[in-house]
């Protein structure tokens, strides 16, 4: 059973994100970043299905060239290699871009099951998946609380409002995993030393056979046209209770169409 | 908080800090307060930490390891105690407890039981102390008789840190003549028939380390589970104590270091006489003298180290910064509560469980006036 996590830099959730003003994009060189949380999860699962099952883990992810540092985290913790795509001309691709660029990075692997993280903390689009699925033509079984792998079958637990409902497919498939799946192991210190020694392979567009106008800001099919920042937290209302604070409170909740 | 500058010898050293960091972030600091308050010892964490490497780190790789200087290892503990202080005390008494048989045993029992205890598997216990000997240690009554291929030991071992948690025990007894050369270690199984740990003491602070004395009752150690020889048991509990020693120093560098974290915060937030507390210089000049001190007493602590780590003598020199060492995080710990005013003195900040933390520091692995003792004598004595 060979696993392709994708893994995802982003800025680091508690930090302040922002928006480089001169072209729109994120501000990915001012902040500190983490690896997306739930690709933890993602990375998490396809070790224990490799101890399961054997086979080898391999991390994609595309990234700038700081994206190395994730990468190696996800390589700490156990997976076996991984490949990065890194190249100036992906600046500012969106998601439908983003999808191509890593639908071809894929299709240079061999494996039985993608794993990737249900959404990003930074686009919070939860796309990534079914966009890959449908340019790789191969099924996705999204929002897994629980993975089962069967010879050639993969099922899942996927998270719905008021339970769960039980999915199944044939390999290759694209699975993506919610928190509730498991509990990401810590990387060892052992492991943080191998993770130094463990290939890992740089790909530019050129070598992972991308059209270099099919990605990148310019040729974005969405583009943000223009953004403001958050207004400042207003002051908020006292209330105070001469025996009718219930009341007046109830009111303002009413007012703001929360109750 | 922010982090402490360090200097460290290689880039897998800062590697090593920052998991340590994110590991006291995410699994220490959210923990302590209420293990602290319930007086409820937190095993699972060392079973984390054993995962993540952090429990053999001052031993060979070949032996399981982590393969790391003391320079190193002691700036984790210190981090560690920065988050909870009982766990960090736990990975030293830990880490002390491997010593005697990776450093005196033999290759089979290495083999046997050393990837396991430094693995975090198995977690460790030192057993030094007696009711009626404490600093003087080498008068230890505990008796351990040959008995064909066991050692039949009677006695009760008095204050021993994980006593009824620890897997293993490192048992100082008495096999001959009395004085230090009379005395031998056996490494017992938790589980050896006779080995009855009592209930764990009510303790001032570091309420989630456990400290119980432990009954030994015709308890039978297998004779394969001598380290060493017999007559050796000094030697090595000495010798344990010398790396146990800066373990400590390390571990009230951490807590003093918490205690100045909070102090800054309290003082830049608290505002009186209209203004922060923090711009009175009376008050900054205490916090001053309190980072001075805490950046001293690491200095201290490193020094020693990498004495050790350079295979020079260091005996006085670990006693020098078990002493400045914990002496600094009474003072500081102390300030601290001084700084919170009022809100020091209760349980709604740490600033007042730092002060219980910092006390025990001046008394274990060798009182500060024992530690006095071992300078004085290298000086007079060399
Ligand atoms: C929380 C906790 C955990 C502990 N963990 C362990 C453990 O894991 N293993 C273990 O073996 N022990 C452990 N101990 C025991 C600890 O090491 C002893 O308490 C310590 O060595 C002091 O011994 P004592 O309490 O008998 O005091 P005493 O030796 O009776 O000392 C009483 C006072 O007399 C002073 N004094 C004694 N002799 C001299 C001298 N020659 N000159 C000047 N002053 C002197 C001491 O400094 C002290 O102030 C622990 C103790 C505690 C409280």
């Amino acid at each position: 059973m060979n696993i392709v996590v994708l893994v995802k830099q982003v800025p680091d959730t508690w930090a302040e994100r922002k928006l480089d003003a001169t072209d729109k994009t994120l501000d990915r060189a001012s902040v500190d970043v983490v690896m997306n949380e739930i690709d933890e999860y993602a990375v998490e699962e396809a070790l224990r299905i490799q101890a399961d099952q054997g086979g080898e883990v391999t991390i994609v992810s595309m990234a700038p060239d700081r994206g190395v540092e994730t990468i190696r985290k996800a390589l700490s913790m156990g997976a076996d290699k991984a490949v990065h795509l890194s190249d100036p001309a992906l600046h500012g691709s969106d998601a439908v871009q983003t999808s191509y660029a890593l639908a071809k990075v894929l299709g240079t692997l061999e494996y039985d099951l993608v794993i990737a993280g249900s959404e990003a903390t930074d686009s919070r689009m939860a796309i990534m998946t079914p966009l890959l699925a449908e340019r790789l033509g191969q099924p996705q079984l999204s929002g897994a609380r629980k993975v089962t792998v069967d010879g050639g079958t993969v099922r899942i637990e996927r998270q719905t409002d008021n339970g769960y409902d039980v999915v199944e497919a044939s390999t290759p498939a694209i699975v993506s995993v919610v928190e509730k799946i498991n509990e990401p192991r810590y990387p060892s210190f052992k492991g943080i030393m191998a993770a130094k020694k463990k290939p890992l392979t740089t790909l530019t567009l050129a070598d992972a056979g991308i059209e270099a106008d099919r990605v990148g800001l310019a040729s974005a099919p969405s583009q943000v046209v223009e953004f403001s920042n958050k207004p400042p937290r207003q002051a908020g209302q006292i209330v105070k209770d001469e025996g009718d604070g219930g009341v007046k409170v109830a009111e303002y909740l009413a007012s703001q169409k929360l109750v | 908080m922010p982090a402490v500058l360090r200097s460290l010898p290689t880039p897998e050293a800062a590697d090593l800090l920052e998991l340590t960091r994110d590991l006291v972030d995410r699994e220490l600091a959210p923990r302590v307060a209420a293990f602290e308050a319930a007086g409820e010892f937190p095993r699972e964490v060392f079973r984390t930490l054993g995962k993540a490497g952090l429990l053999g780190l001052a031993y060979p790789e070949e032996q399981g390891g982590g393969g790391q200087p003391y320079e190193v290892y002691l700036q984790v503990l210190e981090e560690l105690a920065r988050g909870w202080s009982a766990v960090a005390v736990g990975v030293s008494v830990h880490t002390l407890s491997c010593f005697p048989v990776a450093q005196f045993g033999t290759p089979q029992q290495q083999e046997r039981w050393l990837p396991d205890m430094l693995g975090g598997e198995l977690l460790g216990a030192y057993c030094l102390s007696e009711s009626h000997s404490g600093s003087d240690a080498a008068a230890l009554s505990t008796r351990a008789v040959r008995d064909g291929d066991a050692y039949l030991v009677n006695g009760t071992k008095a204050w021993v840190t994980h006593g009824g948690h620890a897997d293993f025990y490192n048992l100082m007894v008495r096999t001959g003549q009395a004085g230090p050369k009379g005395i031998s270690c056996l490494l017992a199984a938790a589980d050896t028939p006779g080995l009855q740990p009592l209930p764990p003491e009510k303790k001032m602070g570091m309420r989630s380390s456990p400290t119980a004395s432990v009954l030994l009752e015709d308890a039978r150690v297998p004779a394969d589970r001598l380290l060493a020889a017999e007559g050796e048991g000094f030697t090595i509990a000495m010798s344990a104590l010398d790396g146990g020693r800066l373990g400590i120093a390390a571990c009230a560098v951490g807590v003093a270091q918490a205690a100045l974290d909070v102090a800054v915060d309290y003082a830049r937030e608290r505002r009186q006489f209209g203004q922060v507390i923090a711009d009175f210089q009376g008050l900054s000049f205490l916090l001053a003298d309190m980072a001075t001190q805490v950046e001293a007493a690491r200095a201290l602590y490193l020094s020693a180290a990498r004495r050790r780590d350079a295979g020079q003598p260091y005996g006085p020199q670990a006693s020098m910064a078990k002493l400045f060492c914990t002496d600094t995080a009474m003072r500081v710990t102390t300030d601290a509560v001084q700084v919170l005013g009022g809100y020091g003195y209760v349980e709604d900040f740490p600033a007042e469980r730092f002060l219980r933390e910092a006390k025990i520091m001046q008394i274990f692995e060798g009182t500060n006036q024992v530690q006095r003792l071992v300078i004085g004598r290298s000086l007079t004595r060399p």
